[in-house]
């Protein structure tokens, strides 16, 4: 769960990377995004989770107000699917998932901003801000996933004078002088803004820090995929989930507590016992997020989630920033480079090689998916454009797929749990002919 | 009330001499990529934000917008089949609606709008400017076709203006992506003597059409600058920017409008000559192409007359002094994309429309919100709250899709602009 040490490293050894309390600049002054007021982990599973849902649950950031009124430290907002979390650390900020309110919100000035054939997740965006949930937030980041989130910076510099409202380009060219050149220099103007408004210098030392304990949250989170592609019994998509999203409000080091308590409570979880149900790819959810209770109404309707694209931003890039090959002159290279080469396959991301679905086909075959659920938000053009691709790309496989959309507030779950429902049975009795 | 009367029409005028060039023009191009399987001439699929047409010619390879197949076969009433065609085989009601009418005609032979089939792609350049939706849709055609591609990313306007590291990221991705595909794709060399002769006809057009534009600033208006400029802006929007056939075409229509400002005449609209202008709207958002006729007759029977729209922007902003430069040929390029109208923030585009609205003194700003386009609708109607706030002029909404008749609701549009036009009644009546 530690990510390796190399001899490129421009900051003091042992700084950072065991998920501790210090400060990310290594100062010692116990501000700053770094852990703060950590408590201890919950012993007991039951409790975990219920922890983590309602830390995934708190729309009103309550968790992050805490964290500002211990630390003085400044947080920032970003919306999905990428955001530079480890910049933003490394500068004091506390990076904060806003990924809508799920059910939990009723949606009542929200709904005068977006047009009904807009999706949902912008609306309750708006709605938190306007019904003060974001007010603890120093500014937003707006990252270059479609044109509705796009839009929405937009929206907010209207709404919301005089807050940062920062639109993070990202590239599309993958090259190194091309799009890497043009990240970097994003990343620098993101860090010049942050810095006029309160936070620290960037230092390449403390970015190299931080990097490696958001290292160690992708190396704990690959472990929990890994482990519930093997025993999805034990590790029951709708624990992971909100223990994934706890970690929107949670400092880093929280989380990676958060997450390597949950690892040993499920590796230890005797009592739960292999479960006869369909092994289901997820795919097409990686923005707006699905409430709890259809990953529940799935797992019921007979599906164990073997893999997903939810909370997108945790395994956006797929194996450690800090590497031996991954080099560059200074930590914020090692960012841009692990973007452009090591980002997973996304519907927001050019697909400049290969053929659309390929990598879905692969994800079945490695995670022993027997089928697919397509499951996007209404009205996500990039998650349903990339819809009849992948479905080709499944048929030419021989591998079952099944579709569905929802929004973040969807209540009723009958019809989706009976298609599930169905589409489980089918493989079944497909496997047992 | 406020109208202008205008004076009576000799009924010939009612046929440009400017129109008739252009379905030359329009025609002589189909015939030219019909052929293009025998003649080898290669071709070359993109988008209209940030085309790089003067390119393309400089290497003698034929511009195929995508987005104009789809506008033209709503017009010939084949987009409601083409569209039906692309959801049976996969394609969410949900999306853009050109993508599905373009995977429908591709999927029912190519067959272009003068009736005559399309080639197969030779290229695709994905000119990655102001929509996410092209990136998909490329992904879509290359999986179709097998074509080779490449991307240009345009970096977004985000922070309300374009800035040097912008362009500059841009112009890398012409020279080391776009020219060399170009050479691979075409089998010819740069020639950047010739893109920078194409590109002083550019601005020789584009000077001409921004002078046709700013003529609504008059009272009457010569022109609809909304449904009337849509025809105005589509040489200098897909095929022909660069071309002497471009020049000629704007030199001709500048002389047609020059003559109805003279003579103090209105436009012409599908009823024949403008009799009356009661009011003076600008327009934000895409037409509706289903009904277009009856669109605009919505509007044109009651005298209102289109004074300046944000859809005639997105080929490209002229209105702020851009032409194109042949002295930095691949900077003026990129310039070009950058500054697209939706390629600008929304504030940006709230200032945009505040000018138009004071400056072609408009009664007020109405927004066709198009159910299929998330770069143009998404915070509309914040922008038009802004709007109606910075200008206090009434603010009017309507709903309507582009190329997908399901969402064409005659009753429904109407009555929305009939009550847009009492609001700005009853604003001048000095009513709430
Ligand atoms: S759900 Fe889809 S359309 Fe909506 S903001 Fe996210 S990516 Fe964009
Ligand atoms: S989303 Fe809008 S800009 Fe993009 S392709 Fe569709 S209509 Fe054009």
């Amino acid at each position: 769960m530690i990510a390796p040490q190399h001899s490129k490293d421009p900051a003091p050894r042992g700084n950072g990377s065991s998920g501790g309390g210090a400060c990310s600049s290594g100062c010692g002054c116990g501000s700053g995004a770094s852990s703060t007021g950590s408590k201890e982990a919950p012993a007991n599973l039951a409790t975990l989770v219920e922890k983590a849902e309602e830390l995934a649950r708190d729309w009103r950031l309550d968790a992050v107000r805490a964290w500002k009124a211990r630390t003085k430290g400044i947080a920032v907002g970003y919306l999905p699917v990428w955001a530079p979390r480890e910049l933003l650390h490394a500068m004091g900020v506390l990076p904060v998932g806003v990924m809508g309110a799920g059910d939990d919100l009723e949606i009542i000035r929200g709904d005068a901003y977006y047009q009904s054939y807009i999706c949902h997740l912008p609306r309750s965006v708006i709605e938190l801000g306007l019904n003060g949930a974001l007010d603890c937030l120093d500014g937003m980041l707006f990252p270059a996933t479609c044109d509705v989130i796009r839009n929405l910076s937009g929206v907010w510099k209207l709404s919301f004078r005089g807050k940062l409202s920062f639109y993070l380009d990202v590239p599309q060219d993958f090259e190194r002088e091309l799009g890497g050149q043009f990240l970097r220099q994003t990343l620098l103007e993101l860090a010049h803004e942050l810095e006029t408004r309160g936070a620290r210098k960037l230092d390449m030392g403390a970015l190299a820090r931080s990097i490696r304990l958001f290292d160690e949250n992708r190396a704990l989170v690959r472990q929990l995929y890994t482990l519930r592609r093997d025993e999805p019994w034990r590790v029951l998509t709708s624990e992971l989930y909100p223990v994934l999203r706890a970690g929107l409000v949670q400092p880093v080091e929280e989380h990676n507590e958060l997450l390597a308590a949950y690892l040993d409570l499920v590796r230890s979880a005797t009592e739960r016992r292999p479960l006869d149900q369909a092994r289901v790819v997820v795919s097409g959810s990686f923005c707006e997020q699905p409430p709890l209770s259809l990953l529940k109404t799935l797992e019921r309707g007979g599906c164990s989630i073997v893999d997903d694209d939810f909370v997108q931003i945790t395994r956006w890039i797929t194996s450690d920033v800090d590497q031996p090959h991954n080099t560059g002159k200074d930590a914020l290279d090692w960012l841009v480079n692990s973007f452009l080469s090591d980002s997973t396959d996304s519907p927001v991301r050019y697909c400049a090689k290969g053929r659309k679905g390929d990598d879905l086909v692969r994800r079945v075959r490695a995670s022993r998916a027997e089928g697919v659920l397509l499951c996007a938000p209404s009205f996500c053009d990039p998650a349903l454009l990339d819809q009849p691709m992948l479905q080709d790309a499944l048929d030419a496989a021989k591998i079952p797929w099944t579709n569905f959309k929802y929004a973040e507030n969807t209540g009723q779950f009958q019809v989706i749990r009976e298609q599930a429902g169905t589409f489980a049975d089918s493989i079944k009795l497909w496997s047992e002919a | 009330m406020s109208t202008t009367t205008l004076k009576p029409t000799p009924p010939a005028a009612c046929k440009d001499r400017s129109q008739e060039r252009q379905k030359e023009m329009i025609a002589a191009h189909f015939q030219r990529l019909a052929r293009a399987p025998e003649t080898g001439q290669k071709n070359v699929y993109t988008f209209v934000p940030g085309n790089l047409t003067e390119l393309l010619l400089a290497f003698d390879a034929l511009p195929v917008l995508p987005e104009i197949n789809a506008l033209q076969s709503a017009m010939r009433g084949k987009s409601r089949e083409y569209i039906a065609l692309a959801e049976k085989l996969g394609h969410s009601e949900d999306v853009c609606s050109y993508v599905k009418c373009d995977v429908g005609m591709l999927r029912s032979g190519n067959v272009g709008p003068t009736g005559e089939r399309l080639p197969r792609p030779d290229l695709l350049l994905l000119s990655y400017t102001g929509c996410f939706t092209f990136m998909k849709w490329f992904e879509i055609l290359r999986q179709e076709y097998g074509t080779p591609t490449v991307m240009l990313h345009v970096p977004y306007q985000g922070g309300g203006k374009p800035t040097i590291e912008m362009r500059d990221y841009v112009v890398a991705q012409l020279k080391k992506k776009v020219i060399p595909a170009l050479e691979k794709a075409t089998g010819k060399q740069y020639d950047e003597d010739r893109l920078k002769e194409l590109l002083a006809r550019s601005a020789k057009a584009e000077e001409d059409l921004t002078w046709v534009l700013s003529t609504a600033k008059h009272k009457p208006s010569p022109i609809d600058a909304y449904f009337g400029a849509v025809y105005y802006v589509g040489p200098i929007f897909s095929s022909f920017r660069g071309t002497q056939d471009a020049v000629d075409y704007y030199r001709m229509l500048r002389e047609e409008v020059a003559e109805r400002l003279e003579k103090g005449l209105g436009p012409v609209t599908p009823d024949g000559q403008a009799t009356k202008e009661r009011y003076r709207l600008v327009v934000e958002g895409p037409p509706n192409w289903t009904s277009f006729r009856e669109f605009w007759q919505m509007f044109a029977s009651e005298g209102a007359v289109v004074v300046n729209s944000t859809y005639t922007k997105v080929g490209g902003v002229y209105d702020d002094g851009f032409r194109h430069d042949p002295d930095h040929p691949l900077e003026t390029l990129a310039n070009y994309c950058l500054g697209c109208y939706t390629n600008l923030d929304l504030p940006t585009r709230v200032d945009k429309l505040v000018g138009y609205v004071q400056d072609y003194e408009a009664d007020g700003l109405l927004i066709n919100s198009v159910k299929s386009c998330d770069s143009f609708s998404a915070g509309q109607l914040a922008i038009l709250r802004a709007v109606e706030e910075r200008t206090g002029k009434p603010g009017g909404f309507i709903e309507s899709d582009l190329v997908d008749p399901r969402f064409f609701s005659a009753a429904n549009i109407k009555n929305r602009v009939e009550s847009f036009l009492q609001m700005i009644e009853q604003k001048r009546g000095g009513g709430a």
